[in-house]
């Protein structure tokens, strides 16, 4: 018996495979190399002449204290918004798992915020958390809290990390929901006959079970707050005050905007791909392993 | 000590779905009380009751005449072993065991010390580290049964705990539930459908049909006097012959042409009133043409059982089945007479179903 199809030339899979190389070399590898190639140029102040300068772009950028304030405000920037977005989202997610009725209308709810473009989100928050417009900052102010993200660096960090882990809450819900639903009904039940209670049965039956999506999730968030907050931030703080929200890769595209300093912006980008393909390759180690039960 | 007692327990699912109609019985201490029944007719719900996983609508359950409707399961002193077993997935085979005492803040010596003796009882002691997907099907059910057992409660409750093992080892594992029942003393309440688990494990039978109780007793007097058509079928295999009578007069039923003496056989039936007559397959005696109360079967054709054989055919215009053993009749198709022992000879209300018995 032959277990699996197969093709008898490569012709066929060949063009079957084509649109995927496709899309991959245009959108991945093209603009990779374009930008590996990039961080190893230097151009002068009118564009007019390049230079092959090796690693000069990445030295520059280590001795840069800008670069190493980017770093640290993406480390706080990525730490609460992963923090607060997978922990509010698995309550959310035990909680409508709980009420199976009526969950419907709270999913659907809870997953709107998905689907809302990054910079309309961050405009949103705009008119909420906005000193003199945003009805929040008027009850801040009211509460004598003084509150201006346009002046102050810490409440700018506040105010992207409140609208970026809103925007990211409802993906880690669905699937921590769905994480929740695999678990055999019988094994909660099985724990309350042998006298867990709530809590505990949380702690050492569900979160543990849970591991596997936990454990997804948190890539996902890390890869989301490094890259898709662009937006974000570009909205509502663009990077400022004086840099204050300025993430890794924020700086990319204020560094490089305009062409002031492409060399470095391209040396960026390229720390920035390293980083990712580390953290997939974890993730696929340990997926494959460690969190398997 | 451990005396379960139901009284008019009912359950009615959110949505109306009434699944238990008003159930009351009890179950003496160290008594094993298997429910069997259809498919749908709320045994599974009536044993989560008892344990506490559903609410129960109205009436009343008590473990050991202490009324239990509003306590939790974890203090009802119960322990269950589901169908699909229920193991905690990424605990090894010992702390799954050793989890329900660890709640209870047992001792670590003591927990060790319970732990293995169930592993040594139930034969388990090289697979304490493993993990439950690392075991078979039937390493899984016992290290269910090592869960349930560890606790030392009073009330053993099965969820049809055999029915994913296949027939060589759920005949092994029947019989080990037995015995470790037997030697711990502990009451148990047994779901199944299947009707040879029922009858072997039970001193107790509860056949329940449409959430409602058709008939309890021991296992004996459930299959030589089955309260009703449905519990006739349903107990024995292959299930009674049933075929429309009528009555004749004291004791006797009419089958067509034929008369059939009934001894179990209410007094005082109307002659002519319309009933059921139940013959059983392995009840079926073979006679000779013309003697006294034989009937005329004719076999169409013969399904071998190995020890025993089928015969199947018509009898008085109806389908019947009869059983005997291998050799003992000549397995070819040909018209036989053949009688029945009149206390084996079984009537039921052709409506309702009842059994027409003497009081
Ligand atoms: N959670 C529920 N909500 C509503 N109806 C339910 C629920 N659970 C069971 N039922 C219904 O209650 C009735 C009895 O179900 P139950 O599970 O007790 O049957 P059972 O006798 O155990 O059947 P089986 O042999 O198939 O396990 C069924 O009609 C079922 O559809
Ligand atoms: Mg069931």
């Amino acid at each position: 018996m032959q277990k699996n199809a197969y093709f008898r030339s490569l012709t066929i899979p060949l063009l079957l495979l084509l649109p995927q190389l496709a899309i991959t070399v245009v959108f991945f590898y093209w603009p990779a190399s374009q930008a590996v190639w990039q961080s190893f140029l230097l151009e002068d102040a009118f564009g007019t002449s390049t230079q092959f300068v090796w690693f000069e772009n990445y030295q520059s950028l280590f001795a840069d204290p800008g670069y190493f304030k980017a770093l640290r405000n993406t480390a706080v920037f990525s730490t609460f918004v992963c923090v607060f977005s997978l922990s509010i989202a698995l309550l959310f997610a035990v909680m409508a798992d709980r009420q199976i009725r009526g969950a419907e209308i709270y999913k659907t709810l809870l997953i709107w915020p998905y689907a809302v473009a990054p910079a309309i989100a961050g405009v949103l928050w705009i008119f909420m958390f906005d000193p003199s417009l945003g009805m929040l900052a008027r009850g801040l102010q009211s509460l004598g809290i003084a509150w201006n993200p346009r002046l102050n660096g810490n409440d700018a960090m506040t105010l992207v990390i409140l609208a970026a882990t809103w925007k990211q809450i409802s993906y880690n819900f669905l699937f921590f929901l769905a994480g929740l639903q695999s678990i055999p009904k019988s094994v909660i039940e099985a724990a309350v006959i042998d006298g867990a209670r709530p809590m505990r049965r949380f702690w050492t039956i569900i979160f543990p079970l849970l591991s596997p999506t936990t454990f997804f999730l948190l890539v996902v968030n890390i890869v989301y707050v490094f890259f898709d907050t662009f937006g974000i931030i570009d909205t509502v703080t663009g990077g400022g005050p004086a840099g204050a929200t300025e993430t890794l890769v924020y700086k990319v595209y204020s560094d490089g905007k305009g062409g002031s300093n492409l060399g470095g912006s391209a040396a960026q980008s390229v720390i920035l791909l390293v980083m990712v393909i580390a953290m997939t390759a974890v993730q696929f180690r340990f997926i494959e392993r460690k969190v398997n039960y | 000590m451990a005396q379960v007692t139901l009284s008019s327990v009912k359950k009615v699912y959110a949505g109306g779905v009434e699944a238990v109609k008003g159930v009351s019985f009890d179950i003496p201490d160290g008594g094993f009380c298997v429910l069997v029944g259809p498919s749908g007719c709320g045994k599974s719900t009536l044993l989560r009751m008892v344990a506490g996983l559903e609410t129960i609508s109205s009436g009343e359950v008590s473990i050991s005449g202490r009324v239990v409707n509003q306590i939790e399961p974890a203090d009802r002193d119960i322990a269950m072993v589901f169908q699909n077993y229920a193991l905690y997935p990424h605990m090894s085979v010992y702390d799954n065991m050793a989890y329900g005492l660890r709640n209870r803040g047992t001792p670590k010596d003591e927990i060790e010390k319970r732990v293995k003796e169930a592993a040594r009882i139930l034969a388990i002691e090289g697979l304490l580290e493993r993990r439950p997907r690392q075991l078979s099907g039937g390493q899984r059910q016992r290290v269910a049964m090592g869960r349930a057992i560890v606790r030392k409660p009073q009330v053993f409750l099965f969820d049809e705990p055999l029915s994913n093992l296949d027939a060589k080892l759920r005949v092994q594992m029947r019989v080990e539930i037995k015995k470790l029942q037997r030697a711990l003393g502990v009451t148990a309440i047994y779901v199944t459908h299947d009707q040879v688990e029922a009858m072997t494990l039970s001193d107790k039978l509860v056949v329940m049909n449409g959430g409602q109780v058709e008939q309890i007793g021991v296992p004996a007097e459930v299959y030589r006097k089955p309260a009703s058509r449905f519990v006739a079928t349903f107990i024995g295999s292959p299930p009674m012959n049933l075929l429309p009578a009528a009555i004749d007069g004291p004791g006797i039923v009419a089958l067509g042409d034929a008369l059939l003496e009934a001894r179990d056989l209410k007094q005082n039936l109307a002659s002519g009133t319309k009933v059921e007559v139940g013959l059983r397959p392995e009840d079926i005696e073979i006679a000779s043409e013309g003697q006294a109360g034989a009937l005329p079967f004719d076999v169409e054709f013969i399904e071998e059982l190995g020890a025993t054989q089928l015969f199947h055919g018509k009898l008085a215009g109806q389908p019947f089945v009869m059983q005997a053993a291998t050799g003992d009749v000549a397995a070819e198709a040909r018209r036989l007479w053949i009688s029945v022992d009149p206390d084996r000879v079984h009537v039921f209300d052709a409506q309702s179903g009842i059994r027409l018995g003497r009081e």
